[in-house]
């Protein structure tokens, strides 16, 4: 890469050197007289720069393809999630059509500017309108641009509409500078409510202990666990400054907006183990990153996604202790009518293990307070 | 000044009126001048100046993203303490670098440098009035600027640093100071400087739309006008409309800052503390920002684009092609840039049904783009192209509008946009498009009127070299950039060895930062060219591109009052080039019909009649007004 840049630099150098040598001369024949339109006109130089132009195309346009095809190798890997593999599908739809608009007209820019440059004794034709031409080259990109959007219009109402009805929700809330992770546990289906204000060093989350669906849920800092196949809702929020949820490979992007949740689901279709296979690269991993800018640790807001499969995940998360039981001294909080239900969230001295299986009932009660959670 | 006189004022008594200006004190005649021109050049030479300090920074983050691994300790006599402890740029100063580099270069350069130096300069000379409505309002637009720019560049070296979250300054990041040191004293200033620049911009957009409407010269209607002055009457007009937004934006982001209001904040928890501030929205302040910050794209974009109609058309030697076609796109464009802004935030939680609509909205304005490119390329065929380094510079606009704007296709897609926002795809898009357009608007704009702002010419060979070696230069920056876009590479990163996906690159990184580096030395060839041919440049003929607009009519020094005598009144259209059957190949604006039978289209032999009317017609001269 460094020798192409040295290289084109070079040429260009030379050619330039040329242009000034052989100008000089031209100018000393023509005895320093002031410049005007035709001394420039007629001499060398208008010769060396529309040529230069032909040039420039010849050789931009090859260094564009070779300097392409070289590229390629870094580009992402085919998408790891459905809609990624139809908006990359169109992502390269748009770009083939875009790609010979530019061709083509820098094609002709630069030819013409080569082809009709001055001529001594030659008159440029009078050609000030065509109302043909011109609406016929503003109805072509009229009907490529209405085709475009369609499908772009397509593709973005399916990826933005709700989420299935099974789709695990996972709540990811940026500060400066890392990613948190809140699972809606084994218990419940549901993430509890939070509060902003209820924020203190052992719960950077403000999980409000009022609401019991908060009672199993799962905080995780280092890493995301997924499921494969089955549909994931980000439940974003941010807790100091905009941030942005970008898992490049899943072509996920979303802002995270302080005191506004927003939200983005998608299918991951490839497990971390079988994108290690695909590419050959035993450490493979899905990353998620920040795309909007936070303050000085933005460019190292990293955590890594694994996806897994559902008995996995599913082994992964019973591995989980709730943040209730990792932080007793929050029992506290709860109030004294859901105290019975806390308690099996107790760590050690708790009389009865987490039993799943009562988990369902309690399902309808906290239904009515999680509102806030959008 | 609309009295009704007869236009039989002799020139003696203009000469009289002549004098009486001369007597103006260096102070009054310099600095604080009310004359268009001086103002104009005031403006260029104040762009010069942050187009240098602007791309310097640049160059900066590029040695960090390029060479990560380099030590900076050489820069230490000029950073000091914002290269740390291990030699290396502050990751801080790294983000104020990046936000700086946009702020001076959209606004301080783009903005004020190329529409105030070419609006001032050539909408008199070309509509054929004595200077602007308002000379005062003129001067002090001008020096609004100054002051802001003062502010600005005093925020380079205060200790808690300049401004750093972005040139879009997003709260809740720019409102706190406890999120980034940036964000105290050096975001109040950027504030403050930015809410007089908006001033500034008002009273010049205000003058030139006055100045187009009303001081045109007898005989020049709308659509005789340049393609100059249509863009710089629109872009003129953008600016009126949108700026206030961008400083009730600013406004409410100070009360949030100062003021304990909110309407950016809601539910912060920073510093160990959680703000009492509730209900605000960060999203509304996206909302006023882009209602400017798209249009500001056209404000940066339409004075190049006219600027190269213009310089097309002279040095093809051809009309332009489709002059009422490109007047009706760039109405078009004017009109869907306020309709588009939200398209930069299709992955911000705004609803997605708006999102939707804005894609819609923002594909549009790729037609009347589109139309655009093809006249430029149109107007060259079967010219008779004198390449002068103004026209080198136009040429290569088009190719950056043509290959900056088609990707524009792809990133308003709201779909498509989710992977490749925020990433180095818009850097390279938005660089191309505007950025680069619009210098080489600027830089073809001072090779093509240096004779009429300085009456010496400008080196052409020099010209030629600078212009192939930055616009080679360019593409070899801003190309690649695509690639790592594609990869997903994130804007405002200040190194990628964190991610695993974002590791490779690491010699593209290098290659487009030594790219930059050359582009940005060639601009010295620019620079000594320019300096040394203000005082030693050649002599300049008074017409020297053989250009039809009027203010090549002007003497090679013009004064106060731009003519000697009266305004010449105007009979066609500029774009009389290479027409059939005349004796050269440019008839000037202010030729009448009468007097080039030979070359007459059948319809323009009806306009002779016509003459008389319009040399009677009464105009706005202010020189005719007693004082």
């Amino acid at each position: 890469m460094v020798y192409l840049v040295g290289l084109l630099s070079l040429v260009f150098l030379v050619l330039a050197i040329l242009v000034l040598t052989r100008l000089t001369s031209v100018l000393k024949g023509v005895n320093g007289d002031t410049p005007t339109q035709e001394s420039e006109g007629a001499s060398v130089s208008n010769r060396v720069n529309g040529f230069l132009f032909l040039i420039f195309f010849v050789v931009g346009a090859a260094a564009a393809a070779w300097s392409f095809i070289h590229a390629s190798q870094f580009f992402l890997p085919e998408a790891s999630s459905p809609h990624g593999r139809h908006t990359d599908n169109l992502f390269w739809l748009t770009m083939s059509v875009i790609t010979i608009a530019f061709v083509v007209t820098n094609a002709l820019l630069f030819y013409f500017a080569f082809k009709y440059q001055y001529r001594k004794n030659h008159k440029a034709t009078y050609y000030p309108e065509n109302h043909k031409l011109e609406l016929i080259w503003t109805v072509i990109p009229a009907v490529v641009m209405a085709l475009l959007v369609f499908t772009g219009w397509r593709a973005w109402r399916d990826i933005t509409k709700e989420a299935p009805e099974n789709a695990l929700a996972i709540e990811i809330v940026g500060k400066q500078f890392n990613w948190e992770m809140r699972y809606p546990g084994v218990d419940n289906d549901k993430l509890g409510n939070y509060n902003y204000k209820l924020i203190d060093a052992a719960n950077s989350l403000g999980i409000d202990l009022e609401d019991e669906s908060s009672f199993d849920d799962v905080t995780v800092s280092n890493e995301m666990h997924i499921p494969v196949n089955r549909p994931v809702l980000l439940k974003i929020r941010a807790k100091d400054v905009l941030h942005s949820v970008f898992i490049p490979h899943m072509r996920v992007k979303m802002d995270a907006v302080p005191g506004m949740p927003t939200r983005f689901w998608f299918v991951a279709d490839k497990t971390t183990e079988q994108m290690r296979n695909e590419t050959g690269n035993q450490n493979f991993k899905y990353e998620i990153a920040c795309t909007e800018v936070c303050g000085q640790g933005h460019f190292s807001m990293r955590t890594t996604l694994i996806v897994e499969d559902e008995d996995s995940y599913n082994k992964w998360m019973a591995e989980q202790k709730p943040w209730l039981t990792k932080n007793p001294e929050y029992l506290a909080r709860v109030p004294e009518k859901l105290k019975a239900k806390a308690a099996k969230y107790a760590p050690a001295d708790a009389a009865a293990p987490a039993d799943s299986t009562a988990a369902p009932v309690e399902e309808g009660v906290g239904a009515t307070t999680s509102a806030s959670l959008r | 000044m609309a009295t009704v006189e007869t236009n039989a004022a002799s020139s003696a008594v203009h000469v009289e009126e002549h004098d009486h200006h001369e007597e103006l004190s260096f102070l009054r005649k310099y600095v604080f001048s009310e004359d268009h021109k001086t103002i104009a050049k005031q403006y260029m030479f104040s762009g010069i100046f942050w187009a240098i300090i602007g791309a310097s920074l640049s160059v900066l983050f590029r040695l960090q993203l390029g060479f990560p691994n380099m030590t900076l300790e050489w820069l230490r006599p000029i950073l000091g303490g914002w290269i740390d402890e291990s030699g290396k740029l502050d990751k801080e100063f790294y983000l104020a670098l990046v936000t700086m580099h946009g702020t001076i270069m959209v606004f301080f350069v783009l903005t004020a440098g190329l529409s105030g130096t070419f609006s001032n300069f050539l909408i008199p000379l070309q509509v054929g009035a004595r200077d602007m409505a308002s000379g005062f309002l003129n001067m002090l637009s001008y020096w609004f600027f100054f002051l802001s720019s003062v502010l600005m560049f005093s925020s380079l070296f205060i200790e808690t640093g300049p401004a750093s979250g972005g040139w879009v300054i997003y709260p809740p990041l720019s409102a706190l100071p406890q999120a980034m040191s940036g964000s105290g004293l050096g975001m109040t200033l950027w504030l403050m400087s930015m809410a007089i620049f908006i001033v500034s911009q008002l009273l010049g957009g205000i003058n030139y739309i006055t100045t187009v409407i009303n001081l045109r010269t007898r005989g020049m209607s709308f659509s005789k006008m340049p393609l100059t002055i249509w863009a710089f009457l629109l872009t003129a007009i953008l600016g009126l409309i949108s700026f206030p937004v961008l400083l009730s934006a600013a406004l409410l982001l100070i009360f949030d800052r100062s003021m304990g209001t909110s309407f950016y904040l809601s539910e912060i928890y920073i510093g160990g503390e959680a703000l009492p501030n509730i209900g605000g929205s960060p999203i509304l302040f996206q909302h006023l920002f882009w209602f400017l910050g798209h249009p500001e794209v056209y404000i940066v974009l339409l004075p190049a684009l006219g600027i190269t109609s213009e310089i097309i058309a002279t040095n093809a030697r051809k009309p332009i092609f489709g002059y009422r076609a490109m007047i009706a796109s760039m109405i078009g464009i004017a009109f869907l840039a306020f309709i588009v802004w939200a398209h930069h935030m299709f992955v911000t939680g705004m609803n997605p049904f708006l999102g939707s609509i804005f894609m819609f909205l923002t594909l549009i304005i790729a037609v009347p783009s589109a139309v655009k490119a093809f006249n430029y390329i149109t107007t060259l065929w079967r010219g008779n192209i004198v390449f002068t380094p103004a026209m080198l510079f136009s040429i290569g606009l088009v190719s950056f509008f043509i290959s900056g704007g088609l990707t524009g296709i792809i990133l308003g897609n709201s779909a498509l946009d989710i992977q490749l926002h925020d990433t180095y795809f818009v850097v390279a898009h938005f660089h191309l498009v505007m950025g680069a357009a619009s210098a080489f608007g600027f830089l073809a704009g001072v090779y093509h009127w240096f004779p009429k702002f300085f009456g010496r010419m400008m080196n052409p060979t020099l010209g030629h070299i600078h212009f192939w070696l930055t616009f080679v230069g360019i593409y070899l920056v801003f190309f690649p950039l695509h690639y790592i876009g594609i990869a997903g590479f994130p804007r405002r990163y200040y190194s990628f060895t964190t991610y695993e996906a974002f590791r490779t690159f690491g010699d593209l990184n290098m290659f487009v930062s030594i790219a930059a580096i050359f582009t940005f030395t060639a601009q010295f060839i620019f620079l000594w060219n320019f300096f040394y041919s203000i005082f030693k440049g050649k002599k300049a003929a008074l017409n020297p591109w053989n250009s039809n607009t009027l203010e090549w009519t002007t003497p090679l020094h013009p004064g106060h009052g731009n003519w000697p005598g009266e305004i010449p009144p105007v009979y066609r259209w500029p774009y009389d080039y290479s027409k059939p059957g005349a004796t050269s190949d440019f008839i000037p604006q202010n030729v009448p019909y009468s007097q080039t039978p030979e070359s007459n289209l059948p319809h323009e032999n009806a306009l002779i009649a016509l003459e008389k009317e319009i040399e009677a017609q009464n105009y706005n001269d202010q020189f005719k007004q007693p004082h």
